[in-house]
């Protein structure tokens, strides 16, 4: 740049003397300045996310087509092969309704629980914020810390659920035997861990929701669950729908605790509570070494998270086109939604 | 206006060209800086190989040049996706001396290339034949020098067995499982004499018994000869064992519990089973997981002959900066003296023959089983294994699904041992 600008502004020079030249110059450069620099900002994003994001993307897809282990390297290309190889496994298809079955185990009770927590705590309490801290302390233990701790309490022979369980007269539940026990022991330590980051996330909504509201509901006659339906939940919209999407992309992709669950950490002998994550992390580094056929999985998970991208946005979109309708008709919607 | 933006991002992407080329080439090897010049090598384990401080310390007194630095990793799986990572990545970030489990070594012996041949004719004859054997590539290289071995006895809890009616000293409980003769049918049938007379069950885990098995079967899978899959529907040797573990966990001799989990560790203290298929490494675990319980106690037998469980090499791999010093201190640390030491250490029982005679081993006994001559024990056994299986690039594979199988029978019990053994043949044919 500081080459080219003398050069081009050579001729000026001659014909219009210093003072225009100078004015043109510094003109110039602010013309530059308020065009250029927003791209320069917000490049360190795009680059980065080129980089981390968009290669791996394009590289992964490319590893997908080829016969690719992991010491062994690049091998021939192979098409569409791995995509109908994984495709026809029926360990796939199992580890994909796992997926979706804990990711529905976990994700509506937390938001569920979540937004209770939030609008109990939302309350006037004596020490607001250790109650309010107390919440957070799940989030803040190590995930390894709180599967240990799960893996005692849903041992199947020696496990203190079980023992209480017998104590009362009840039957031990085969918490690593059965599919749908050992979907909800999983999507239990997954709630451990998120229930109460998100009531804080809901919290904090809900503690910037005008007071008048509420006064105003209270001299309508509201009681406080009316109060909730149709005060709180309608103002706190946005951040229910954030708070679903991202627990939708971790539910998605709940990998430690599975790998935590049991010694191996790959679904058990039945691959009955083996996530599509962990489904693609044998794949790659278990017993069969193949980057090709865990790419291809890459992909198809990335498929799947964009076409439940896709519903949550057309959700979405319906909850917040609603918005501008009367107040009856918002809280019907959400009501349906939730 | 144009320009400008052109030349910028032209700029930027020729930072990122040379950043990527300088990437590039940092996988590159070269060789051996100076022969006297200061070289520090490392080298990477797991678990508690049993080398000390003073040990390394030692290596350096005697080579003023070089600098010894050991880093372990806690568990098996830590070090082995560490280091096949590395090795994919080209050997980037590899200690000089990495340690790998013999499990590994079907898939690394595949790539003989990434490793330094270790083969030296003075060493020959320093471990017993079979361990050379299973570190040694089809072509003829050697990729790691054996550190410890697994051969293995049958632990058992005099307790149990005494409440039971059943003989308790170690002598009487080794003939009372076939003696020298030893057969799997022995096992089983002073088990079901026991589980009649005990709430305790027999042994642990059919898949841990399992693996004792096969074991001993010269090649479990795979054909030796073009290293090609064994159609598994029609492999009765290891449907036999299949059979015979799955009889014996119809009448409750199994405990039913996965090993190493946490109703497995929780086991130990509720007397849930009277004996376990017992490595020489394997004395450590049962003794953490014992806290309390007294009884423990080793027979010197192990049915169908010898056997070997586990056992680690020390590999130099070839992307080293000091292959030769590298293989210098890999041929020192698994000298005789060195792992008799590191037998002391940490009871890993020592794959030299010289070691194994030792008088530091042979008089070696474990307190808490009973003062067990368990060197003496372990040397006898090491004796009986005749060799290695052959493991090919597709065992641990196939292996798995019949170790899944069996826990679906005993651990789970989803599925009868018909239905799991169809399951375990679909799914090994689908591996390809």
């Amino acid at each position: 740049m500081a080459v080219l600008t003398p050069q081009r502004s050579a001729p000026d020079a001659g014909a219009a003397g210093r003072e225009p030249r100078r004015l043109g110059f510094s003109q110039r450069l602010g013309r530059w300045d308020v065009k250029l620099s927003p791209y320069l900002y917000i490049s360190p994003f795009f680059i980065l996310f080129a980089v981390t994001g968009l290669f791996p993307l394009a590289y992964t897809a490319y590893v997908s087509v080829h016969d690719w282990s992991l010491l062994g390297g690049q091998g021939d290309f192979v098409g569409l092969t791995n995509f109908s190889d994984v495709l026809a496994q029926p360990t796939f298809w199992k580890s994909l309704g796992n997926t979706l079955s804990i990711f529905v185990l976990s994700s509506v009770p937390q938001v569920l629980v979540a937004i209770t927590i939030a609008a109990l705590l939302d309350q006037n309490l004596r020490a607001a914020t250790f109650w309010r801290m107390g919440v957070l302390v799940p989030y803040v233990v190590a995930p390894v810390a709180v599967s240990m701790i799960f893996g005692r309490l849903f041992a199947d022979q020696y496990g203190l659920i079980n023992s209480i369980l017998t104590l009362i007269g009840m039957d031990p539940i085969a918490w690593h035997g059965d599919r749908l026990a050992s979907h909800l022991a999983i999507a239990t330590m997954v709630n451990y861990r998120w229930t109460g980051y998100n009531a804080l996330i809901f919290l904090a909504a809900m503690q910037a929701v005008p007071r008048e509201l509420y006064e105003a509901a209270v001299i309508d006659g509201a009681g406080r669950i009316r109060q909730f339906f149709s005060v709180t939940v309608p103002q706190i919209r946005a951040t229910i729908i954030f708070v679903v999407i991202t627990s939708t992309i971790g539910g998605l992709q709940i990998f430690d605790e599975v790998r935590m669950f049991d010694v191996y950490g790959l679904g058990g002998p039945d691959q009955n509570w083996m996530t599509t994550v962990v489904y693609l992390y044998d794949l790659a580094w278990g017993d069969q070494h193949s980057l090709g056929r865990a790419s291809a999985v890459a992909w198809l998970l990335f498929l799947l998270i964009i076409l439940i991208g896709l519903i949550n946005f057309l959700v979405t979109r319906r909850i917040s086109t609603s918005d501008a309708a009367p107040k009856t008709t918002r809280k019907s919607s959400t009501r349906g939604n939730a | 206006m144009r320009r400008p933006v052109a030349r910028t991002l032209q700029a930027t992407a020729g930072v990122a060209a040379v950043a990527l080329a300088l990437t590039a080439c940092g996988g590159g090897s070269d060789q051996g800086s100076g022969e006297d010049g200061p070289i520090t090598l490392t080298v990477a384990t797991f678990n508690d190989f049993g080398y000390t401080e003073e040990m390394l310390d030692a290596y350096t007194k005697e080579h003023p040049n070089v600098t010894v630095e050991h880093v372990k990793a806690a568990t098996t799986d830590d070090a082995r996706s560490n280091m096949t990572t590395k090795l994919a990545a080209g050997g980037e970030g590899l200690a000089d001396i990495e340690a790998i489990e013999v499990d590994w070594l079907p898939e690394l012996s595949q790539y003989p290339d990434l490793f330094t041949d270790l083969a030296d004719p003075e060493l020959e004859g320093r471990w017993v034949d079979w361990k050379v054997q299973q570190a040694t590539t089809p072509e003829g290289k050697v990729i790691g020098y054996g550190t410890d071995i697994g051969p293995e006895a049958i632990c058992y809890r005099s307790d149990l067995f005494e409440e039971a009616g059943l003989p308790t000293d170690r002598e009487e409980v080794a003939e009372l499982l076939g003696g020298e003769d030893a057969t799997w049918e022995d096992y089983f049938a002073a088990g079901r004499k026991f589980v009649k007379k005990s709430d305790a069950a027999w042994y642990d885990s059919a898949a841990g018994t399992f693996q004792g098995m096969i074991n001993q079967l010269p090649a479990a899978f795979e054909d030796p000869e073009s290293g090609e899959p064994t159609d598994l529907a029609e492999n009765t040797d290891v449907k036999d064992i299949y059979d015979e573990i799955t009889a014996s966990v119809d009448d409750d001799l199994s405990a039913g519990l996965e090993q190493w989990g946490d109703d497995w560790v929780a086991g130990f203290q509720a007397d849930a089973f009277a004996t376990m298929l017992c490595p020489a490494w394997m004395t450590g675990p049962i003794e953490q997981n014992s806290g309390g319980i007294e009884g423990w106690d080793i027979a010197d037998v192990f049915p169908g002959g010898g056997g070997n469980w586990g056992g680690s090499f020390l590999t130099v791999p070839a992307s080293g900066k000091n292959t030769e010093a590298a293989k210098e201190l890999a041929a020192w640390l698994t000298a005789p003296e060195q792992q008799t030491k590191a037998f002391e250490t940490s009871g890993t029982f020592p794959s030299q023959i010289e070691a194994q005679e030792s008088e530091a081993v042979q008089s070696f006994t474990n307190e808490f089983f009973n003062d067990a001559p368990v060197g003496q024990i372990f040397s006898t056994r090491a004796q009986k294994i005749e060799g290695a299986p052959y493991k090919g690039a597709h065992y641990f594979a196939i292996r798995d699904e019949v170790t899944n199988a069996l826990n679906r029978v005993d651990l789970t019990k989803s599925q009868t041992p018909d239905e799991a053994w169809d399951e375990a043949v679909e799914k090994a044919a689908a591996l390809g």
